[in-house]
């Protein structure tokens, strides 16, 4: 096969009635590449998977598929080379399974002829792949919705294109079917083909796509590998929404936390009245609480905490003065410094719910020379965090009776 | 090759039920005459080309001895009204079939597009106002204008920069239905002596047919062979009206031409139904429940679907009329397609999922 991209799209506009869709958009899709198309609802998605497909004719651009213009392309040629598994799965007829799928050989069949060896050959590997083998004879109608999918992903298949496109394939799937068609997908494209995949869900996008492009206003707001592109600023401009973005220990690809509205941020009675405050975090205990005081508009800075600490990435992620120590280290006395500094700076301290241990001891020293007012947030028993005696000991003593909260939005109204 | 070895044996049943009904439906009538007698008198009438001596000629190859008042009876009586009853049939459900799929619309039938409110304006001018017309053009004829002129007219109405959506289609045609109807109503009143006639053929009739309406050129019979080449071309896009069923968007995507496949299927569809239409008046419910009927037997593949349809419509609409004429008062077969149609279709409507295709 030659080395130019399977899609092409460029300088693309369309308008749909009065409205301006897509404006000057551009995206390239190379041979074995998986493509995320990301972006709120209605920012043209959808609009530009139609548009490479031939069945929406642009205002202004081009879009070649193999190197041809798709508009230059007899319907039968386009069918041929993409293929679509569509977002909307209801099929209202009783078309066998199979038959169904054996209509993805349409472009492949003359219009006098039967299907042949080959196209029943391309039937079977495309069932077999998409496991419906086994519902092959039961009516599309009968089938539930995870295995309607499966069955027009199937059909896809069966049509043999080098470019899959996928609109939103799994919106609408439970977890288990959400995996399977992304594994069988990006299995298909590590064989070599493309597919481009309008995608809701950030992590399956993260997880799946060799490069995630974001669409938003009309244009390509964002276009590269997942770690670049789903970063808080990118995302708060496509989605007007803060996020957190952290690596999924498991999957090693980027996650993607959106933060709750608060009541405090939209106004709400629960606006506190300190506008500094500095949190003692650490273990992966604060994350919630820094999100929630973030979006409560209150300055906040963090320390100390580990660095590689979930705590530390919530903290950076949300933009936040954080004394950060490696984590075999210790708290040095430059830290301890740093951390009496920012407590003095604060109008209130909030200890996390931390393991009380004994590395603690000099920081709770430090946050009480400070004298600013010491809230806790518990939300486990002391029993349960004691590590440390001496550290217990140290915290009982810090923690005044009217300050504990047992849970961050419980804070927020103690600092109200 | 499954689809096509179902649909071969769905029309074998169903054109051997088809011979059944004629053969049975021939020997009805004032003068019973036995199914053998009748078998015997069609099988005079084949013909087969022979070389003999390099002449070339047509012979008989079967020779009985009939009743010569039999005979007469069969083969210049009841068989052309038969077999135009059979054609009649055959074209309607083919094109009902082919509309349902077309508008995704069980409801759907071949006149959905206007064609035989068209086909009534053509025919009944040409029955109260014959002076108005061109050339002296028939009934038939005028009918058949009528018929093609709608729908085109319709067509070009729901059609903007290319793209005619089934939905504005629906709705124009019902709107131009309306309109057409307004127009007959107006002509009908006005219709004076000739009010019978007019009445008689909006409901559908199939009496006083003989040979000529088979629209003879030269020995040769223009219109079933006009029915069976509109047939096989909507035989050769059942694949595609398949694949228009999952949504157009669906077909373009997978390699169909939609809106050249929906000119084609619409203008043959036209074509089949203003023939049937012309030579019969408006018979309702055969391309209606017929197909219907069929989807829920044979499934929604029209490969199986069209085939199957257009036999057991032919078969329908011989029983129908056989009963209309048989009766103590000779009915137009509308009136019984739409007397039997409508009540089966009413139970389908509650007895099973009806509302789906």
């Amino acid at each position: 096969m030659s080395d130019q991209p399977v899609l092409s799209v460029s300088d693309l506009s369309v308008d749909l009635g009065d409205t301006e869709v897509l404006d000057g958009v551009d995206l390239t899709v190379e041979r074995g590449e998986l493509v995320g198309l990301v972006g709120p609802n209605g920012a043209g998605k959808t609009t530009l998977l139609r548009a490479a497909r031939g069945t929406l004719t642009p205002d202004a651009g081009q879009v070649l598929v193999d190197g041809d213009p798709v508009a230059s392309l007899s319907a039968k040629a386009v069918g041929r080379r993409v293929a679509t598994v569509p977002q909307d799965t209801s099929v209202s007829f009783a078309f066998s399974v199979r038959e169904i799928v054996e209509m993805g050989r349409t472009p492949h069949v003359p219009r006098f002829g039967a299907m042949e060896a080959a196209d029943h050959d391309a039937v079977t590997r495309a069932m077999e792949r998409t496991e419906v083998v086994e519902f092959a004879g039961r009516s599309i109608t009968e089938i539930s919705g995870g295995e309607r999918s499966r069955v027009l992903l199937a059909r896809a298949l069966a049509q043999e294109t080098p470019l899959l496109l996928l609109d939103e394939p799994t919106a609408s799937l439970d977890p288990n079917h959400r995996l399977r068609t992304f594994e069988t997908v990006s299995e298909l494209v590590r064989e070599g083909r493309s597919a481009v995949a309008a995608i809701h869900d950030l992590d399956t996008a993260a997880r799946y796509c060799d490069r995630i492009v974001v669409v938003a206003g009309g244009g390509v707001i964002a276009n590269g590998p997942p770690e670049s592109v789903l970063t808080t600023p990118t995302l708060r401009r496509a989605f007007d929404v803060d996020t957190v973005v952290t690596d999924d220990p498991i999957t090693d690809r980027p996650r993607v936390t959106v933060l709750p509205e608060d009541a405090a941020a939209a106004g709400g009675p629960d606006i506190p009245s300190v506008d500094r405050v500095h949190v003692v975090a650490g273990g992966g205990r604060a994350g919630p609480l820094l999100a929630r005081l973030s979006r409560a508009g209150v300055e906040t800075t963090v320390g100390p905490v580990a660095a590689g600490d979930s705590d530390a990435t919530v903290a950076d992620a949300l933009e936040m003065d954080t004394v950060a120590v490696g984590a075999l280290d210790g708290v040095d006395s430059a830290a301890l410094d740093r951390v009496g500094e920012l407590a003095a700076a604060a109008g209130a301290v909030v200890v996390a719910d931390v393991d009380l241990t004994s590395g603690l001891v000099p920081v709770l020293d430090r946050v009480s020379e400070s004298g600013k007012p010491v809230y806790c947030v518990e939300e486990r028993s002391l029993a349960e965090r004691t590590v440390s005696q001496a550290a217990a000991e140290r915290y009982r003593a810090l923690r005044g009776e009217e300050g504990v909260a047992a849970s961050a939005p419980e804070l927020l109204e103690a600092l109200a | 090759m499954h689809a096509a070895r179902r649909a071969a044996g769905w029309s074998a049943v169903l054109g051997a039920a088809l011979v059944a009904v004629v053969v049975l439906s021939a020997g009805i009538g004032p003068v019973p005459v036995p199914a053998e007698t009748v078998l015997k008198a069609i099988l005079e009438a084949v013909v087969v080309p022979t070389f003999a001596g390099g002449d070339f000629a047509w012979r008989h190859p079967f020779s009985f001895s009939l009743q010569q008042s039999h005979r007469a009876i069969v083969m210049s009586v009841r068989l052309p009204r038969i077999l135009l009853g059979a054609l009649v049939g055959f074209a309607l459900a083919a094109a009902g079939a082919v509309m349902q799929g077309f508008f995704r619309n069980p409801m759907a039938d071949p006149s959905i597009v206007g064609v035989s409110s068209g086909a009534a304006v053509g025919a009944v001018l040409s029955i109260v106002a014959p002076a108005v017309l061109p050339f002296g053009f028939g009934l038939e004829t005028t009918a058949f204008a009528g018929a093609l002129v709608t729908a085109f007219g319709v067509y070009a109405i729901a059609t903007e920069s290319g793209k005619t959506p089934v939905a504005t289609l629906l709705l124009a045609g019902v709107a131009v239905q309306t309109f057409l109807g307004a127009i007959t109503s107006f002509l009908l009143l006005n219709a004076g002596e000739s009010m019978r006639e007019v009445v008689y053929w909006l409901m559908g009739h199939l009496d006083n047919a003989g040979w000529d309406d088979f629209v003879p050129v030269a020995g040769v019979p223009v219109l079933p062979l006009f029915v069976l080449a509109c047939f096989a071309v909507l035989l050769a896009y059942a694949r595609d009206l398949n694949v228009l069923l999952l949504g157009e968007e669906e077909a373009a995507g997978l390699g169909i031409e939609v809106e050249r496949t929906k000119q084609l299927l619409l203008a043959i569809s036209a074509l089949i139904t203003g023939a049937a239409v012309a030579v019969s008046g408006v018979i309702g419910f055969v391309g209606l429940i017929v197909p219907h009927v069929l989807r829920l037997v044979v499934g929604p593949d029209h490969r199986v679907l069209l085939p199957t349809s257009a036999l057991a419509g032919s078969a329908f609409l011989v029983a129908a009329d056989t009963a209309a004429r048989s009766g103590p008062q000779e009915l137009p077969v509308g009136i019984v397609t739409a007397a039997v149609g409508a009540p089966f279709f009413l139970f389908l409507l509650r007895k099973r999922r009806v509302h789906e295709l």
